[in-house]
């Protein structure tokens, strides 16, 4: 049997081939993000230093709702033609299905941060007054948060017939405590309002235990009827 | 359960009823089928063949009942068992060969090799470098079978591998089956087109309410077996 590190590799690649050529998660995630982004610029007219304290929530959220476009196209390719039953009737690990959707996902939305992220620092005049460096582990942490429960969630809501409306009202709540984190190291490290240590233990205690859950209950999620 | 050595029986089912909420698709299916058989199921649409044998292939759980493949549960014998949906079960986006790359990985096959023979075997090129969604109806479920049969499965569950692929592909499909079936393979066909099979299935078993209500030699329900 392949191991889950083989099956993780050989389905993380076929989903960025198949991304890279439907451009179906990308192409909407950008435009959605970028429209956030405008429409935000056009509505506020902040000085320098209420950019610093609101733009961690208008980065965070407009990620969010990006992720969730993603989230909903990385399982909608599995269900045309069924294709997940084959994966179903397969001897490979669920939880290589779900690290693979997961890694790809974490791909696809670190893709629109780094596109983004130029955007809103030209957007909304910003400079770190703390420690910049420590935006990066934000990031990390906190897409990871974003992207470890939606997979999760995305697959749970899968066969409901609404999942598009389902996905974000189940993400969204249990998702709280990370965007907290996100929002509130990230308006420390912007505007230099002392340490964001706290959050970041914080978001990597959230994402150590919901990566655990979402790996211990993957299997049963996916032969689910 | 353990299956004996010399235990002729393939698929064993006891008693299985499925339900969907408060309607039963099985009600009662209780069968033997015995191994290097080419069994044809056949009856009217919604008398329970698809569900019969996504249930055989692991797919469904009986909600009452069990099943033995070989002696095992159905997901525990998954490496034994071929499985092709009505739908392809194939990415539409990637090629022939990259789709069945994909799959032999999930079974921890990893030659190429292996993938062209059975690309040929259906009458395919594994030169073709279009996508799946771009052939036509037959070649898709020529593709289709290909990936059920890739890992070289002892028993195989076709649902109407025929419907919509012209006849002389029809009558290809068949000769590769029997083939299968001559070299020991144990094979279950779901159709609507029994006449294809007369001559070369070993077995009709008619299927009406969600129950089986005859098997016969002979595609005449009048031969008693």
């Amino acid at each position: 049997m392949s191991s889950l590190w083989d099956v993780t590799l050989a389905t993380l690649v076929k989903d960025i081939r198949l991304e890279w050529r439907s451009k179906d998660a990308l192409n909407s995630m950008l435009f959605f993000s970028l429209l956030v982004v405008v429409i935000f610029s056009f509505s506020f007219d902040p000085n320098a230093e209420e950019s610093r304290q609101i733009a961690g929530g208008l980065v965070w959220v407009a990620f969010l709702f990006a992720t969730v476009v993603a989230l909903n196209q990385t399982w909608a390719r599995e269900l045309r033609n069924q294709v997940l039953d084959a994966y179903r009737v397969s001897p490979a690990s669920p939880n290589g299905l779900f690290l693979a959707k997961a890694l790809g996902n974490f791909l696809f939305v670190s893709l629109l941060e780094a596109v983004m992220t130029p955007l809103f620092i030209v957007f909304y005049n910003l400079r770190a007054l703390g420690p910049a460096w420590q935006l990066i582990p934000v990031g990390i942490l906190g897409t990871w948060a974003l992207v470890v429960n939606g997979t999760f969630f995305a697959a749970l809501s899968l066969r409901t017939r609404s999942r598009e409306i389902m996905l974000p009202l189940l993400l969204f709540p249990i998702s709280i405590p990370a965007i907290q984190g996100m929002v509130e190291a990230t308006r420390i490290l912007l505007a230099g309002d002392g340490s964001a240590r706290f959050w970041i233990v914080l978001l990597l205690t959230y994402d150590v235990v919901f990566t655990t859950a979402s790996l211990a209950l993957f299997g049963t999620i996916l032969h689910a009827e | 359960m353990t299956r004996q050595p010399d235990d002729p029986c393939a698929v064993k089912v006891s008693n299985v009823i499925k339900q969907f909420g408060r309607f039963a698709a099985l009600r009662g299916v209780s069968a033997e089928f015995d191994q290097g058989r080419f069994h044809a199921i056949l009856g009217d649409n919604g008398a329970g063949k698809t569900t019969l044998l996504r249930t055989l292939a692991g797919l469904a759980q009986p909600t009452q009942g069990s099943i033995s493949i070989f002696g095992k549960p159905p997901r525990e014998a998954c490496r034994e068992i071929g499985y092709m949906a009505h739908p392809s079960l194939l990415y539409d986006e990637m090629s022939g060969m990259e789709n069945l790359r994909y799959f032999a990985g999930l079974y921890g096959l990893e030659s190429d090799e292996g993938c062209r023979e059975v690309i040929q075997a259906v009458g395919l090129d594994p030169a073709l470098t279009r996508g799946v969604g771009q052939y036509s109806q037959g070649m898709r479920q020529r593709m289709s079978l290909a990936r059920a049969i890739l890992h070289d499965p002892k028993l195989l569950f076709l649902d109407e591998p025929f419907s919509n692929v012209d006849i002389h592909s029809a009558r290809d499909m068949v000769g590769l089956l029997k083939r299968m079936r001559d070299a020991g393979k144990t094979i279950f066909v779901v159709t609507h087109q029994a006449l294809l099979l007369e001559g070369v299935a070993d077995e009709f078993v008619w299927m009406q309410a969600g129950q089986i209500v005859d098997r016969t030699e002979t595609v005449n329900r009048g031969s008693v077996q």
